[in-house]
């Protein structure tokens, strides 16, 4: 069992302009990690298996749908109070932020913004404690970065519809109780879903041989002539837009916890070099070393400041899709790129699992390429800043 | 029985602060320093007292003698589980100071049982709990690794030399917390959000006199190398403890 010594870093005193209470669940949700999961994430990633006790604790810390408010078993908080917890587990391990991001942005969120009163009371309250957990079934075997070409279908009959399609690459899906579909009625019309663990003809077949996030299942979502009532369809939005929304609020949590992946690599590398000696002293005094820290702590207080502003638009409902995807880019990568840099600080010992470094260096990985890949973010704010859309 | 608790809540530098003085070497320099909530006064004092009261009921209030940078300490303390919260506000600068400070209000409140940390991590003084049960003439039980109550005898064990020692007194009664009275508590979000609305009384405080006052604070010196020996050696371990370390 390795002793997590995490201690977060600061450099710009960013912790002046977050409030108290932000503060307090940062802190709280960075105890329980260090507590709860830091001495088991290697072994679950080892294994690949997602350590499933875990989810009463994480509804306990408010990792599930914290701005969700209070009538619905939510905590009512901001979007930056959900941007720290997000950095906090992903200071751990992305596949454990994915599960939270997931269960809140993609699951808790369309259901909240689009669901009935019905379906709110009926699914919110239990997926808000982890007793259900959510998944979110947008991307299919063949339509990844072009989700609107998407085939999974339904036709009416009655007082119910037919669902039929796949989905796939579906984070939560082998262990979820319900699932936020997205397909497309008879006139071709994108509408969300839900599809509850139980219906017939429905299936979430594990998918195997991953490199990347296994501390988290991943799985497919298979829909065989699945009769869903049409009260389980969500009322308030339908076409791409509404799908697009919640990925807006995942992305911003990514963003987010890039920072804490990222956060994890510099502490481990600062540690590190300021220990390993060669030549008879830190490899921290050597200028190459020096490069690579001091190029680290800059980037991360540059997202963090990003991060933070984009926080801030989002609370008073101002954060564009543009803004969050540049976020998201930008941070992932910059984490990735910390997490080779502080790879080769740690020289050989960097390649073992006694240190986190590989292990956030293969879940970014994922990261990099779910929600949005890297290039497609590219062309969001290309499109954005010049008006000229570069998809089709 | 039902017991009335009160817990002494200090606020510490987080552990691995970068410790530096200011004014000549006689003030803390908190400039960019996280502070907590002292681990003695949350993990074990204030864990217990809500052990307690969960199992024979009551209630538990927390007593900080600070400023208002106090308070985000305290509203963890609240977050953890305490029902209320007392600051005195006052810039602690003395043990009797804030013995005194804290006496006054247990004798208004009519405390069954009033914990504290046996120490802050960063002073290290551990006198506060005596100089308040001397000043509110109460029993006083330091260094206590395990505290139940019954009816109103208070039971508690201390580590002595080589073994435990059993101690017990009628309430009310002071009691310093030790590790090993309670685990840590993580607050919850329920806790958080609850302790949006507990409440935070703030007291303020007549000048009082200072008895003590800091001359000059002093680092540690700094770490030696270590030298490794390989275990064939021995004669070169003596030498060495002979000649530099000039132990032997």
């Amino acid at each position: 069992m390795r002793t997590d010594l995490y201690q977060g870093h600061d450099y710009l005193l960013m912790d002046e302009l977050l409030t108290e209470e932000h503060r307090l669940i940062r802190d709280t949700a960075r105890a329980w990690v260090k507590q709860e999961v830091s001495p088991i994430i290697e072994d679950a990633a080892e294994r690949c298996e997602f350590p499933k006790h875990l989810l009463p604790g994480l509804g306990e810390i408010g990792a599930f749908g914290p701005y969700i408010p209070e009538e619905y078993g939510g905590a009512g908080l901001d979007q930056i109070a959900y941007g720290l917890i997000m950095q906090e587990l992903e200071r751990c391990d992305s596949g454990l932020r994915s599960t939270a991001s997931v269960q809140s942005s993609l699951v808790m969120y369309p259901i909240w913004k689009y669901g009935s009163e019905e379906q709110k009371q009926k699914f919110l309250p239990k997926l808000a404690t982890g007793e259900w957990m959510g998944c979110f079934g947008l991307t299919e075997p063949d339509h990844g970065s072009n989700p609107g070409g998407m085939t999974t279908h339904y036709k009416e009959d009655g007082d119910d519809i037919i669902l039929n399609g796949a989905k796939m690459w579906i984070s939560n899906a082998p262990f979820a109780q319900m699932a936020v579909v997205w397909a497309k009625n008879e006139e071709g019309r994108i509408h969300g879903v839900l599809v509850e663990r139980g219906m017939e003809g429905f299936s979430t077949p594990t998918m195997k041989g991953k490199w990347s996030l296994r501390a988290s299942d991943t799985g497919e979502l298979i829909f065989d002539n699945v009769r869903v009532p049409k009260t389980n369809i969500l009322p308030g939005r339908s076409g791409l837009g509404a799908p697009l929304s919640c990925l807006d609020s995942a992305r911003y949590g990514i963003a987010w916890g890039a920072i804490g992946a990222a956060l994890d690599c510099y502490d481990v590398g600062l540690r590190y070099a300021k220990e390993r000696k060669q030549f008879g002293r830190p490899i921290a005094g050597f200028q190459l070393q020096q490069k690579k820290l001091a190029e680290a702590i800059t980037e991360i207080s540059k997202a963090q400041l990003m991060t933070l502003r984009i926080g801030q638009l989002r609370n008073e409902g101002r954060a564009t899709s543009a803004q969050i995807s540049m976020a998201k880019r930008n941070n992932v990568d910059m984490a990735i790129h910390i997490a080779r840099e502080m790879r080769q600080v740690l020289g050989g010992m960097g390649i073992m699992n006694e240190y986190p470094i590989m292990r956030h260096m293969a879940n970014l990985e994922s990261v990099i390429t779910y929600e949005g890949t890297h290039d497609i973010h590219l062309l969001i704010t290309g499109f954005d800043i010049t008006g000229e859309n570069a998809f089709k | 029985m039902a017991m009335k608790f009160l817990v002494c809540i200090s606020k510490a530098p987080d552990t691995t602060s970068r410790i530096a003085f200011t004014e000549g070497d006689t003030q803390f320099d908190a400039n960019g320093v996280q502070f907590i909530v002292n681990p003695y006064d949350e993990w074990y004092a204030l864990v217990r007292a809500l052990e307690l009261k969960e199992q024979h009921g009551g209630s538990v209030t927390t007593l900080t003698v600070g400023q208002a940078d106090c308070d985000p300490v305290i509203r963890k303390a609240l977050a953890i589980g305490a029902d209320d919260a007392i600051r005195i506000d006052a810039n602690p600068v003395d043990a009797m100071q804030v013995a005194t400070l804290i006496a006054e209000q247990a004798r208004q409140g009519a405390y069954d049982v009033i914990l504290c940390g046996k120490e802050t991590i960063d002073h290290n003084g551990s006198v506060v709990g005596g100089m308040l049960a001397e000043l509110i003439d109460a029993p006083f039980i330091s260094l206590a690794t395990s505290l139940e109550v019954e009816g109103n005898t208070v039971k508690a064990k201390r580590e002595a030399s080589g073994g435990l020692e059993h101690v017990q007194a009628e309430s009310p009664v002071v009691v310093s917390a030790s590790k090993g009275m309670a685990e840590q508590r993580i607050p919850n979000m329920r806790g958080i959000m609850a302790a949006r609305t507990k409440p935070l009384n703030v007291i303020s405080a007549e000048e009082s006199a200072q008895s003590a006052s800091v001359a000059k604070f002093e680092l540690p010196p700094a770490k030696g190398d270590c030298k490794i020996v390989s275990a064939d050696e021995p004669e070169e371990l003596v030498r060495l403890l002979r000649e530099e370390a000039k132990i032997l």
